[in-house]
């Protein structure tokens, strides 16, 4: 099986952020950058397919700026057996929708894939979207946040459970399909450094728009259907924290419970 | 017609979905700015019973479709179905809730229609002079926020649970427009074989009034009956920290923040939870924090609008009689 990985390098998830004074976005200078948490359950899942089969490739594929090249050379040490970055100034500004638009063309390119991984979320932006529309974009089925994916014994299909409000849904998509990889999948291994090593001299492509035949109207800023307006910090919640303490539980439960209902008013 | 502002509503089991309230509650909002007006799609087989309960809650045409192959909801037949309804009447925007089911459609729909799709937003916006759906949604787990604006129509929307008020009872009732749509079977990939539902019927943690939630400071699987006993009483959803859920304590379902789930209830009880930035970001913005803890000195306890000071094990089974003493129950 072919195996391909989204993985999106976002800022470290312990970081604290500033935004820039003219509102454009986050200021990334200085920022500690990483795998999107989500994309390493994706890797972890298709390394692991791949180990079980005996047989296989796993690609891992990024777009972004230069330093993404380091989020994929991270993959290859876990494991991954080449990778393909889509880079070029002519990337930048792509939403969501051009962002799978430019991924799928990379696929079709790199591939063809029986498989895809991709993160049910990146924890930047925060859109869940890339994942389904890449599915979109390549014609093919998807399941989303899956948990827990099982491979039909012909490999002609997957069985996906995937978490749903109040319970768990169970899809099962005929290959090749797009999973989106939720926590509770597995837990991610940690690079060797046999593989950091080996990382170096694996196969990193880059491709442009052009590599893709794709046109200044389908990436990039042209490409995209949404625009930032603006990013600001987010409202603070003015903290006037009332302390409880020194006092019986009994007593403290009940000034809490007062104070709930006559000063809070939300019970 | 003129311009409508749709909201796609969710059901199951011949039930609307209340979050569907909460998008038809923004849609309101919308189409005011806009001088538009708030029609609900409904897809599903036999589900046209719940064009009246729309129309009461403010939609003013409801579109409904009766096929057979959207008597279970597939990414595929809704993505078909969607776009077909959106090509033939050219609705200005689509507002659904932000729901499992919408993340896993919508993206499809928007790739499809060729239009933005502006996920989980607290507010939405309009600009008159261009015409445009624009919206504010946190971004890098609520550490920014950030106002996007969708230069297409359909601008596609979906509304996170809690950031809007649901809509109330007072519309006028609805037209009702059955639309005639086929949907192949093969054209419904991604189709949910079945729902495995947990035994209890437990509130749902994001749309949860109340959440009582536990950390590392629970000490054990079997000590969360003291929180279940409080989330029984004030009819809560249980949340837990990531330390409480990678001991095994808790499922997954049940993370809050940064790798579990957003929660913006009225009330967050959090017990034995230091607050970590990744918890944090998940719990922030609900209106009032009860923070519970030994270490008076903890994060959460400087954020929370509630420290109460001592230990959980003493605490909360004082606070469940209390409440239930109040609550008369
Ligand atoms: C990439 C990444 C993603 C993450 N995502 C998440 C996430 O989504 N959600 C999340 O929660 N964390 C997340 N974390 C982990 C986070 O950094 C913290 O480790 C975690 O939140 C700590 O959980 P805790 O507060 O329960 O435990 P601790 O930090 O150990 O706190 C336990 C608290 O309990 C108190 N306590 C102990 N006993 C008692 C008692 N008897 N009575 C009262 N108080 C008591 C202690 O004083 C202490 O404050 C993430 C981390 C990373 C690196
Ligand atoms: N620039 C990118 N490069 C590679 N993969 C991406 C990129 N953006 C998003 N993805 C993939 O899509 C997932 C969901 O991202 P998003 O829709 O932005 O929340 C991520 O977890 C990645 O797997």
């Amino acid at each position: 099986m072919k195996i391909a990985v989204c993985i999106k390098q976002v800022p470290d998830t312990s970081a604290a952020l500033k935004v820039k004074p003219d509102g454009s976005g986050v200021d990334t200078e200085g920022l500690e950058f990483v795998i999107s948490p989500y994309d390493e359950y994706g890797l972890e899942e298709a390394l692991r397919t791949k180990e079980k089969l005996a047989t296989g490739e796993v690609v891992v594929v990024g777009l972004g700026p230069e330093r993404v090249a380091k989020a994929l050379r991270s993959g290859l040490a876990m494991g991954a057996d080449r990778a393909v970055h889509l880079a070029d100034a002519a990337f930048d500004g792509s939403d969501a929708i051009a962002t799978a638009r430019a991924l799928a063309a990379a696929l079709k390119k790199a591939g063809p894939f029986d498989l895809v991984w991709a993160g049910k979320e990146a924890t930047d932006d925060g859109m869940s979207t890339v994942g389904a529309a890449l599915a979109e974009f390549l014609g093919i089925p998807h399941a989303s946040e899956v948990k827990k994916a099982e491979l039909s014994a012909d490999k002609t299909s997957i069985t996906c459970w995937s978490e749903v409000e109040g319970g768990t849904a169970v899809v099962e998509v005929k290959l090749p399909a797009v999973l989106t990889a939720q926590k509770g999948l597995n837990e991610p291994r940690y690079a060797s450094l046999k593989g950091i090593m080996m990382a170096k001299k694996k196969e990193l492509a880059t491709y442009t728009p052009a590599d893709l035949g794709l046109s200044a109207e389908q990436v990039g800023k042209g490409g995209s259907r949404s625009e930032v307006l603006k990013v600001e910090p987010p409202p603070k919640k003015q903290t006037n924290t009332k302390l409880i303490k020194d006092l019986e539980p009994d007593a403290a439960a009940k000034e809490l419970v007062r104070l709930l209902r006559e000063e809070a008013k939300v019970i | 017609m003129g311009s409508e502002i749709w909201v796609v509503a969710e059901h199951r089991g011949g039930q609307l979905r209340r979050p569907t309230l909460e998008a038809l509650g923004a849609a309101r909002q919308l189409a005011t700015a806009a001088g538009a007006a708030v029609a609900a799609v409904v897809l599903g087989k036999n589900a046209g019973g719940l064009a009246a309960e729309l129309g009461t809650h403010g939609a003013a045409r409801v579109l409904w479709v009766d096929e057979e192959n959207l008597d279970v909801y597939s990414s595929g037949g809704y993505t078909h179905a969607l776009t077909e309804l959106a090509r033939a009447h050219k609705p200005l925007a689509i507002v659904f809730a932000a729901s499992s089911q919408a993340r896993d459609f919508a993206p499809r729909l928007a790739a499809r229609l060729d239009t933005g799709l502006l996920p989980d937003c607290i507010e939405l916006g309009w600009d008159a002079a261009s015409g445009r759906v624009s919206a504010k949604r946190f971004i890098n787990s609520g550490k920014a926020l950030a106002t996007v604006q969708v230069k297409t129509s359909p601008a596609l929307v979906t509304t996170r649970p809690k950031a809007f008020a649901p809509a109330g009872a007072d519309g006028a009732g609805a037209e009702t427009v059955k639309c005639d749509l086929k949907v192949d079977a093969a054209q419904c990939y991604g189709k949910v074989k079945e729902y495995e539902q947990p035994a209890a019927t437990k509130v749902e943690l994001t749309e949860a009034d109340v959440v009582v939630s536990g950390g590392r400071g629970m000490k054990g699987p079997a000590e969360f009956a003291v929180l279940e006993e409080l989330a029984q009483v004030l009819g809560a959803a249980i949340g837990a920290s990531r330390a409480a859920v990678d001991a095994g304590w808790r499922e997954h379902a049940a993370q809050v923040g940064q790798t579990g789930k957003v929660v913006t209830p009225k009330l967050y009880i959090a017990c034995g939870i230091s607050g970590a930035i990744q918890h944090l970001v998940g719990m922030t913005n609900s209106k009032i924090i009860v923070a519970i803890n030994k270490d008076a000195d903890a994060p959460l306890m400087k954020l929370a609008d509630y420290a109460v000071v001592g230990d959980l094990f003493q605490l909360v089974p004082a606070l469940t009689q209390e409440f239930k003493r109040v609550l008369e129950k």
